[in-house]
């Protein structure tokens, strides 16, 4: 097993342990669509016209909230050390972090949208559209914010200001990633050109997140 | 000058301009005063940069 | 003299100390010019005297770009290539761009209200300005979350140049997105060809906006240089008392 390899399987694992966050991300995505008809009202016809946008902002800020454990938990018992003195290129490294980040909070938030899109009165297109927009963005999102967790590693409230950090930076996505939710269900703008963005978007920060998140380790921790 | 019928905003808009022009000048000028009062309270408490040790050491 | 040169603090104290008073002078000059320019300019067709805001929104407008575009240079100065002054060059410059993005702000609510009847549009440019007050408040909070200078500057510099990428990305999302959200009427703030009444003095008061930033940021530089002498003037006064 490659130490790459080794990496993924590592951070997975402990990821769905307990303390792990990869479920309660999704925990959170719940209780955040819950709480939104609360303050809106239970008007179905609205909540369906806003059913993507509150799926997007449920999904964004459920991503943030493990994203400060991502690399606060292996600096905190010693292993970033061991990671940056690796042979591994630290990109690589960190890059395989965020895959695994990804595969056990993103993939989660993906795989529940569309049992949530129920409780918002979404039909199967809208749905659909929302889950794929999810699938597509969602890693632009743990790659963004890889840079923010990177930066605010020693910190000690660094979960806030990790926040503050990234939410600008994640704009670009919730706009393209709602738009092409609403596009396949309401028009005008056709489905295609924002999905392609937001792919490119994720393609883009999938190579510009691990670069920067391994810039701020290196210069950040010495 | 007539400014018309929306002149409390214009005056408003730069009036709030020279306001944070003026905050930016007050700060620089304030922090100025602080940095140089604290360092002539460390140089008078015997406190100096190697530098300048040096350069009395100097004959 | 190469850049190398104004490295040492020492000699870029003594050197931008001589300068800074024909700076501003020369700001106050420009400004006198620009505000003359000003109310000579006439009132514009549709919007009357109110278009004078413009005089003000717009080279904050731009400031607030060129600010962080210096903080960026800055930023490769301490990743790359390590210039001393480039630390201090991108401190000093944050809270002058966060200064001038909020009077980009608030003077195009000032323009919005009656222009528009509501203090705040959602447009493609104020919204844009938004995104960029607040990535200029995450690093004014980031510079003083991390207590160490150099390693704050050099987490700072990472997070600069994140933003400068995704600058022209923010802009181009919201500035689409807009399109797709625009109100019923159509609204234009001026039109792409400027007159000339109304671009001059635009770019004089561009030029004295920039002449002002160049003097600001000089001072808040020589501030911090300052600053960093007192910090270790003060951590060599307590080791010297913790007796070592």
């Amino acid at each position: 097993m490659t130490a790459l390899t080794a990496l993924l399987v590592r951070d997975m694992r402990l990821a769905v342990r307990v303390g792990g966050g990869a479920l309660i991300g999704v925990l959170f995505f719940l209780i955040v669509v819950t709480i939104v008809p609360f303050a809106i009202g239970p008007d179905l016809a609205l909540l369906a016209q806003i059913g993507p946008a509150i799926l997007w902002l449920g999904a964004l800020l459920a991503s943030l909230l493990a994203l400060d454990r991502l690399i606060g938990a292996d600096y905190e018992d010693g292993s970033l050390d061991l990671i940056l003195t690796a042979r591994v290129p630290l990109e690589l490294a960190v890059a395989v972090k965020a895959l695994a980040h990804w595969l056990t909070t993103g993939l989660p938030l993906v795989a529940a949208a569309p049992l949530l899109g129920l409780l918002l009165n979404l039909d199967p297109t809208a749905t659909g559209a929302v889950a794929l927009t999810l699938a597509a963005g969602t890693p632009a999102l743990t790659f963004i914010g890889l840079v923010g967790a990177a930066l605010t590693v020693a910190l000690r409230r660094g979960g806030l200001l990790l926040a503050v950090l990234i939410l600008p930076l994640t704009i670009p996505v919730l706009i393209f990633g709602v738009a092409a939710s609403n596009a396949a269900v309401v028009g005008p703008v056709p489905f295609g050109p924002p999905f392609t963005i937001l792919c490119a978007l994720t393609l883009i920060s999938a190579v510009i997140g691990p670069i920067a998140a391994a810039a701020a380790l290196r210069h950040g921790l010495d | 000058m007539d400014l018309g019928p929306h002149a409390a905003f214009i005056v408003g808009a730069y009036v709030f301009a020279l306001l944070i022009v003026a905050a930016l000048i007050a700060w620089i000028i304030v922090d100025h005063w602080r940095q140089r009062r604290l360092l002539s309270e460390l140089e008078t408490r015997g406190i100096t940069r190697r530098s300048e040790r040096t350069a009395e050491r100097v004959p | 003299m190469a850049l190398i040169d104004l490295a040492n603090p020492s000699r870029f104290l003594t050197l931008s100390g001589r300068l800074l008073p024909w700076l501003a002078g020369a700001t106050l000059f420009a400004f006198a010019f620009g505000v003359s320019q000003i109310i000579a300019s006439p009132d514009d067709y549709q919007q009357g005297a109110t278009a004078k805001i413009m005089f003000i929104h717009v080279p904050a407008a731009w400031l607030a770009m060129f600010i962080w575009a210096t903080m960026s240079v800055a930023a490769l100065g301490t990743l790359v290539w390590r210039h001393p002054l480039a630390d201090v060059a991108a401190k000093a410059a944050a809270p002058i761009g966060a200064a001038f993005t909020l009077q980009c702000l608030v003077t195009g609510m000032l323009w919005g209200r009656p222009m528009w009847g509501t203090y705040w549009v959602w447009d493609g440019r104020l919204t844009s300005v938004l995104v960029l007050f607040l990535m200029y408040l995450g690093v004014l909070a980031l510079w003083r979350t991390i207590e160490e200078p150099a390693r704050a500057a050099r987490a700072v510099a990472v997070l600069t140049l994140v933003g400068a990428i995704n600058l022209p990305i923010i802009k181009f999302s919201v500035d689409w997105w807009s399109t797709l959200h625009q109100p019923a009427s159509v609204l234009r703030l001026s039109g792409p060809t400027i007159h000339p009444s109304i671009l001059i003095p635009l770019l004089a008061m561009a030029l004295a906006f920039l002449l002002l930033f160049f003097t600001l940021h000089l001072a808040a530089m020589r501030n911090e240089i300052m600053r960093r002498r007192v910090r270790t003037l003060m951590l060599m006064q307590a080791d010297a008392a913790a007796g070592r």
